[in-house]
């Protein structure tokens, strides 16, 4: 869970920050050290954990400082650009700038980028890139431009993969945007186009980027207020070819579009991003933790006193400049759980409490029925998952293809393919994106069905049977089989839609009401003249078993909301009937319960509907009923706890029975008002009429 | 623009027959439609779907097949067991031929159009060789002995022909065969199963057969069935029940990618060749879409390239468009619904205000009633005096009346059928009215297909199915043959469609496809021809004094030509040149009766089905922009904005379905209404469908 801590100030000292605020702040080669240069004449060197200066430079009046100073880690010294072209490099012990080494270059430099492990870089204004060493060794060198006119550096960050340095710079041009990766051993540069996308004129505002073996992810937040995601290849397929990158929506809307200040992104690890800017609604500038993943806000701190809109990230240290001092806000992120990603609600509490236990953690294998010997094939398979749902995400996110639909039906069939030859392998929230995209069907993916169904994921299976037009009577009715038979404690952890359900424990004041009204509403119908008197006397000996029975549903809320799923599917009766023979006695008791206590529900109003957004509807319910008894009614005679709910589904049945019997009667009657009606609009055969024509 | 009293008359009591067949001819994009009554009409549905054509009906002449052979022949076979074939050139049946096998319940065309099929009531399958001017004998099919009936086969319900030639389906009361057509013999014998619902009913009647040319054969049935047979194993393939009902017709379209059923219940199903899953080439057949249009049995369906044509026991004929195979979304992709024939059935004496009312096989005479009182706009007026039906007169043998008149004067009544023509005189003498036939007509006064008196009621244009046009000169109770237009050599055409000019010196007729030819009958020679159009006349009338022919064309284009100058009026071409408005352009029912307003020569007064519309050629035409027909009365505008706005056309849509407006005087119209629900009222009762509980 990703944490910021108390924030403390660097330096009590002013530093000369300029309106764009301070120039850089690099590491140093000892870890707490770092280096700042502020955008005027000074390089200050801070130990973060005594929070306080080591050392200050300064150049001579007149001159600036126009890169920020950076840590040589191969020989502990520190370079320093001013005045566009001049270097100088000097250590700990110097204390003059004027007095320390001093080369002067023939072209303007926009930055020395150094890492650990490898020797400085210096990226020239005009796109050239020089080894330090190689440049010291004759500073006055010719530097070649490599971008065109107006071109203009924006953004650049240099990375070690497998010990090989690699440099990108992003350039902007009239508004368009291009990525140059340069391989520095193998000089090979590549030159990418940043296709906005949809939104043309939005303004990239920062940039960040972090790497993978294979990829090099920029993401860059723009002036909608959105962080954009590109993956770049380390390693370009075609060098010599122009070619374009796609960027894909990775968070949107995270700070205001248009705010005055500047906004910064950075990076923190491959799930966690740090924005800086104002939100939405606030017009305080905060400084906010993302999880990118889970799309979800860890943490935020606000920062009254404005920013310069930067932000740099080492080690777990934020550096910012809040009002006019540097700021440093310690950062830490423990393993994310999807507890913890779920927001900061769950957070709150104890972490010692075994609740979070209940949530699936991601990063360590577990379920699955694989045990820890293997959790080395396990954790590779995750990280798979991972991989593609990443993947899928960033193509849902374009969604423009013109093939989306073929390329949906692949991918899952290809997924499909893969769980079916590895059993570990289970892609769930991959599956569940691309069912929602309402492009599959059943019979575009059969297998998805069986493997959820093998699975026992009530989710993805509700998921499916909301969606799915064309399922067969028997999947439906082997999903109605898990429906029925998964344990209560099992069905706590998933996450099923509630949106049919409908809090049934919230006692409506009607009922006592409409228990009176049924009388009144046998209109022509006399319940004496029944044979069954019996059991309606029986029955009335138990009112208060009954009005029990009806008030409290008998399953949890969320089999309710699986169950359904099943009343809202499409099935024909010759083919589900088999299938429902299979189910045994007591699920089919206690689906007839819950179908007999929606029955109840729904009569409590006028217009026979249960409340909720997309309820099951009465005829759904009732076809149903009639299914299960016709399918089991030999078995569910003979048994004795289901004797009650017979008399009361008998009872119904004949209240249904006196209904239909008074809406056929109130048609006829209606029908002869509507001739009547008819008689008196009609002018009788003959008339003389007088018009006016305009 | 003036007020008028209007004599609304609700009594025709006029009920269509109800569509038997339809025949759909792709090359010439005609529809035949036959009716029970055995009157046939053409419809040309590139000319706006006008009944152009039509074949008067016949008693005992039940058509129970309609088909197109040999291009442009349209043939016929009913329950005497004859087979016709319409020369639709001079409308009338060119010959008819007894099949010998007992009434004829189907028929079918070879697909290469030279060969007639025939099912009979003895079972008996027959082949005709069609030849140029007649059709022949050729031979019966084998005759199967039914097991179930041990009798001879039953009666041969449907035929189909296999698009090679060479096999034929016949569907008979429940069982289908299959002949070969090469040697007659049956191939195969596929038992209809006559289980309906788990209920065995009596018999299964195969209603509609198509043979496609994979050797599918589809057929429906009294069961509700769509069954697909396998022509080369007589298996069953698939089954659908549809219908709780019937399943009385199937037609196929020509690409046997889509077909159509009708069912006793109303509904129409489509049936497409769909891929069984996304880029499969296995293809199987889809119910798609159902539609229900009419409220009665759907006797008949066919199947046009764009598309679904159906028409049944409701009279309604019904053109559904196939949205998917239309490439321009106008006003061609509505949904029609043909009731009333494009013809006008009522004529009108002004004089004595007396309405004649036309039947299939009697006329009747009405005498409107009258008012003293005046009111305004949209009053009905108290009468005193009441409508009077005054003569009912019966046609004396089998065949329908072709068309019918009575004089301006109300003393002549002259009506025809096929084979005679009969002329009253009319005494009036108070309330007395006396009747008395014209005997002895001459010979060439057989049959007419247009009847016109002129204005001083002393000549009768008679219009002959030869393509001759007869004048008679009428005096006190006797007639004289005045003169006979002959056609132009080499042509029969036939003129439908005849107008006199009010000082009785011009005579305009029409054909259904040639131009119009106007005669001068003081000098009994041809005077003109207005030049051709391309879309056949629907009504026209020569405005009094000026003598200017007013036309009113199919495609909703209305001309103005004057017969003295001979040529087109200015305001004419202005019409043309600026167009008239879209709304007046989408209408679609065509104006079947114009005239004129004897104190208004401004005024042209012409209806439609559903609109009457007064065109005031002194005001300007309205354009796209402006609204076409408003109902409300202007209220508080100022008469300088009504002024701006006002246009040429004054519609009102008040009397709806208008069968016949006309004026008689300057301050009065008679307007003739069949209101749907009234001859929905005397159709027999449809099939009854519950609406609650099961």
């Amino acid at each position: 869970m990703a944490a910021l801590e108390e924030e403390f100030t660097l330096s009590s000292v002013v530093l000369s920050a300029g309106p764009e605020g301070l120039l850089g702040v690099e590491q140093s080669d000892k870890t707490d050290q770092f280096l700042v240069t502020d955008s005027g004449r000074t390089v200050i060197l801070y130990k973060v954990s005594d929070q306080k200066p080591l050392g200050s430079w300064s150049v001579k009046q007149g001159q600036i400082i126009t890169c920020p100073a950076v840590c040589n880690f191969q020989t502990g010294e520190y370079v320093v650009v001013h005045d566009n072209k001049v270097l100088r490099i000097w250590n700990n012990e110097d204390v003059n700038l004027d007095k320390v080494f001093k080369a002067t270059l023939s072209a303007e430099v926009y930055r020395i980028l150094s890492v650990q492990g490898t020797e400085p870089l210096v990226l020239f204004k005009e796109g050239a890139v020089r080894g330090l060493e190689a440049l010291l060794a004759d500073p006055q060198q010719k530097i070649e431009t490599v971008i065109s006119d107006e071109e203009v550096i924006k953004w650049t960050k240099f990375f070690v993969v497998f010990r090989h340095p690699v440099l990108i710079f992003i350039t902007e041009k009239h508004g368009n945007y291009f990525a140059y990766v340069q391989m520095f051993n193998s000089r090979i540069l590549t030159k990418y186009t940043l296709l906005l996308g949809q939104d043309e004129n939005s303004v990239i505002k920062s940039f960040t980027a972090s790497v993978d073996r294979k990829f090099i992810s920029l993401m860059s937040l723009s002036s909608d207020g959105c962080i954009y995601e590109t993956l770049i290849p380390i390693r370009p397929a075609d060098p010599e070819k122009n070619q374009s990158l796609v960027k894909s929506l990775l968070l949107k809307a995270v700070v205001s579009g248009n705010a005055r200040n500047g906004v910064a992104l950075t990076a923190l690890d491959q799930d966690h991003v740090a924005v800086l800017g104002s939100p939405l609604a606030a017009s305080k500038e905060c400084l906010s933790v993302w999880n990118i993943k889970f799309q979800t806000l860890q943490t935020s701190k606000e920062l009254p006193q404005g920013t310069s809109g930067q932000l740099w990230y080492y080690g777990e240290h934020l550096f910012m400049l809040h009002g006019k001092s540097l700021t440093v806000i310690p950062y830490k992120c423990e393993v994310s759980s999807l507890a913890g990603a779920l927001g900061k609600l769950k957070h709150s509490q104890d972490p010692g409490t075994h609740v979070v236990s209940h949530f699936v953690n991601w990063e360590t294998p577990q379920g699955c029925g694989l045990g820890f010997q293997n959790s080395e094939q396990s954790r590779r398979i995750k990280d798979s998952e991972k991989h593609i749902e990443v993947e899928v995400r960033k193509f849902l996110a374009l969604k423009q293809t013109p093939d989306f639909h073929t390329v949906i039906g692949d991918t899952v069939t290809g997924l499909l393919e893969r769980c079916k030859a590895e059993p570990s392998f289970y892609p769930r929230n991959c599956l569940m994106q691309l069912i929602q995209t309402h492009v599959l069907s059943y019979s575009l993916c059969p297998d998805l069905m069986e493997i959820a169904l093998k699975k026992k994921d009530v989710q993805l299976l509700q998921l499916c049977l909301q969606q799915f037009p064309d399922i067969p009577e028997s999947v439906t009715c082997a999903c109605l089989k898990i429906f029925l038979s998964i344990g209560d404690d099992s069905l706590q952890e998933t996450d099923v839609n509630m949106e049919s359900v409908f809090d049934y424990s919230i006692n409506s004041v009607h009922d006592e009401k409409m228990e009176e009204q049924t009388e009144i509403l046998q209109n022509g119908f006399n319940p004496e003249e029944d044979k069954c008197n019996n059991c309606d006397q029986e029955l009335n000996k138990k009112p208060q078993d009954e009005t029990k029975e009806s008030t409290s549903c008998p399953v949890v809320q969320k089999r309710a909301a699986l169950l359904n799923a099943i009343l809202h599917s499409a099935y024909s009766e010759t083919f589900l009937l088999p299938h429902l023979k299979d189910i045994p006695a007591q699920h089919i008791t206690l689906f007839l319960k819950y179908l007999y206590f929606l029955y109840l529900k729904c009569s409590e109003n006028a217009t026979m509907t249960l409340p909720g957004i997309h309820p099951p509807t009465l005829n759904q319910i009732m076809d149903w009923i009639c299914l299960l008894l016709d399918a089991n009614f030999t078995v569910v005679v003979m048994m004795p706890e289901a004797k009650r709910l017979l008399i009361n589904l008998y009872k119904l049945v004949k209240s249904q029975i006196s209904v239909y019997s008074e809406l056929n009667k109130i048609e006829v009657s209606f029908r002869e008002l509507q001739k009547l009606n008819q008689e008196k609009n009609n002018r009788g055969l003959y008339s003389i009429e007088v018009l006016e024509l305009f | 623009m003036g007020e008028f009293k209007v004599h609304r008359v609700r009594f025709f009591n006029y009920v269509p027959s109800g569509i038997r067949c339809v025949a759909y001819n792709n090359q010439s994009n005609r529809l035949a439609v036959s009716r029970t009554d055995g009157t046939v009409e053409i419809y040309n549905l590139s000319a706006n779907y006008f009944q152009e054509k039509f074949f008067p009906g016949h008693e005992s002449r039940a058509t129970e097949a309609l088909c197109w052979a040999e291009g442009q022949r349209l043939f016929s076979a009913g329950l005497n067991g004859e087979i016709m074939e319409y020369d639709l050139q001079a409308l009338n049946i060119k010959y008819a031929m007894d099949a010998f096998g007992g009434p004829i319940w189907s028929m079918a065309a070879s697909p290469s159009g030279s060969q007639l099929l025939v099912g009979c009531e003895d079972g008996s399958v027959k082949l005709f060789q069609i030849t140029p001017d007649k059709i022949q004998f050729e031979r019966n099919f084998d005759r199967q002995k039914s097991k179930r009936h041990f009798s001879w086969g039953g009666r041969i319900l449907s035929l189909s022909w296999h698009p090679s030639g060479t096999h034929i389906a016949a569907g008979s009361i429940d069982y289908i065969s299959v002949f070969d057509v090469k040697s007659g013999s049956a191939v195969h014998k596929m038992i209809v199963d006559r289980q309906y619902m788990g209920v065995s009913k009596r018999k299964c009647i195969v209603w509609g057969v198509a043979f496609l040319s994979d050797g599918t054969i589809i057929s429906v049935d009294s069961a509700g069935k769509v069954q697909f047979w396998d022509s080369a194993t007589g298996t069953l393939v698939k089954s659908h029940l549809i219908a709780n009902a019937d399943v009385q017709s199937i037609a196929v379209a020509d690409q046997e990618d889509s077909f159509v059923v009708g069912t006793a219940e109303g509904t129409v199903f489509h049936f497409q060749l769909v891929p069984v899953t996304s880029n499969s080439s296995e293809k199987q057949w889809v119910r798609t879409k159902p539609f229900q249009h009419h409220t009665h049995d759907v006797r008949t369906v066919a199947h046009s390239p764009t598309a679904l044509i159906s028409g049944g026991t409701d009279t309604h004929l019904v053109f559904r468009p196939l949205m998917e195979k239309v490439e321009v979304k106008n006003y061609d992709a509505a949904l029609r619904k043909i009731t009333f024939p494009h013809r006008c059935l009522i004529s009108c004496s002004k004089k004595r205000q007396l309405l004649l009312f036309q039947f299939a096989h009697h006329l009747e005479l009405w005498r409107l009633g009258s008012t003293v009182a005046t009111g305004k706009n949209g009053d009905t007026l108290p009468l005193s005096k009441n409508a009077d039906h005054l003569l009912h007169l019966k046609t004396k043998g089998p065949e329908n009346i072709i068309c019918s008149c009575i004089s301006p004067c109300g003393s002549w009544i002259a009506y025809s059928t096929v084979s005679r023509f009969f002329l009253y005189r009319l005494n009036y003498e108070h309330d007395n009215i006396s009747l008395k036939r014209v005997s002895k007509m001459p010979a060439f006064l057989r049959s007419a297909l247009q009847i016109l008196f002129s204005e001083d009621s002393t000549k009768l244009f008679v219009a002959s199915n030869q393509g001759a046009l007869h004048i008679v000169q009428l005096s006190g109770g006797s007639f004289k043959h005045l003169h006979a237009f002959q056609p132009q050599s080499g042509t029969v055409e036939a003129m439908c469609l005849l107008a006199v000019s009010p000082d009785g010196n011009w005579l305009a007729a029409s054909g259904t496809s040639a131009g119009v030819h106007v005669y001068n009958v003081k000098q009994l020679k041809l005077h003109c021809t207005v030049p051709a159009y391309n879309f056949p006349v629907t009504a026209m009338a020569i405005a009094p004094n000026t003598n200017n022919l007013v036309i009113a064309h199919s495609d909703q284009q209305v001309f103005e030509y004057s017969i003295p100058d001979k040529q087109y009026t200015d305001w004419s071409r202005t019409v043309q040149k600026q167009g008239f408005h879209h709304l007046w352009l989408q209408r679609d029912t065509p104006i079947t009766h114009i005239s004129f307003h004897p104190k208004r020569p401004m005024h042209i007064l012409l209806h439609d089905a559903y609109m009457f519309c007064i065109i005031d050629k002194s005001l300007p035409l309205p354009n796209d922009k402006t609204l076409l027909y408003n109902p409300f009365p202007p209220t508080n505008e100022s008469d300088v904005i009504r002024r701006r706005t006002a246009h040429a056309f004054k519609i009102s849509k008040i009397y709806k379905p208008l069968l016949f407006m006309d004026l008689l005087d300057e301050r009065t119209l008679v307007a003739v209404e069949r209101p749907l629900d009234d001859i929905i009222a005397q159709l027999p009762p449809p099939i009854k469908k519950k609406k609650f509980g099961t």
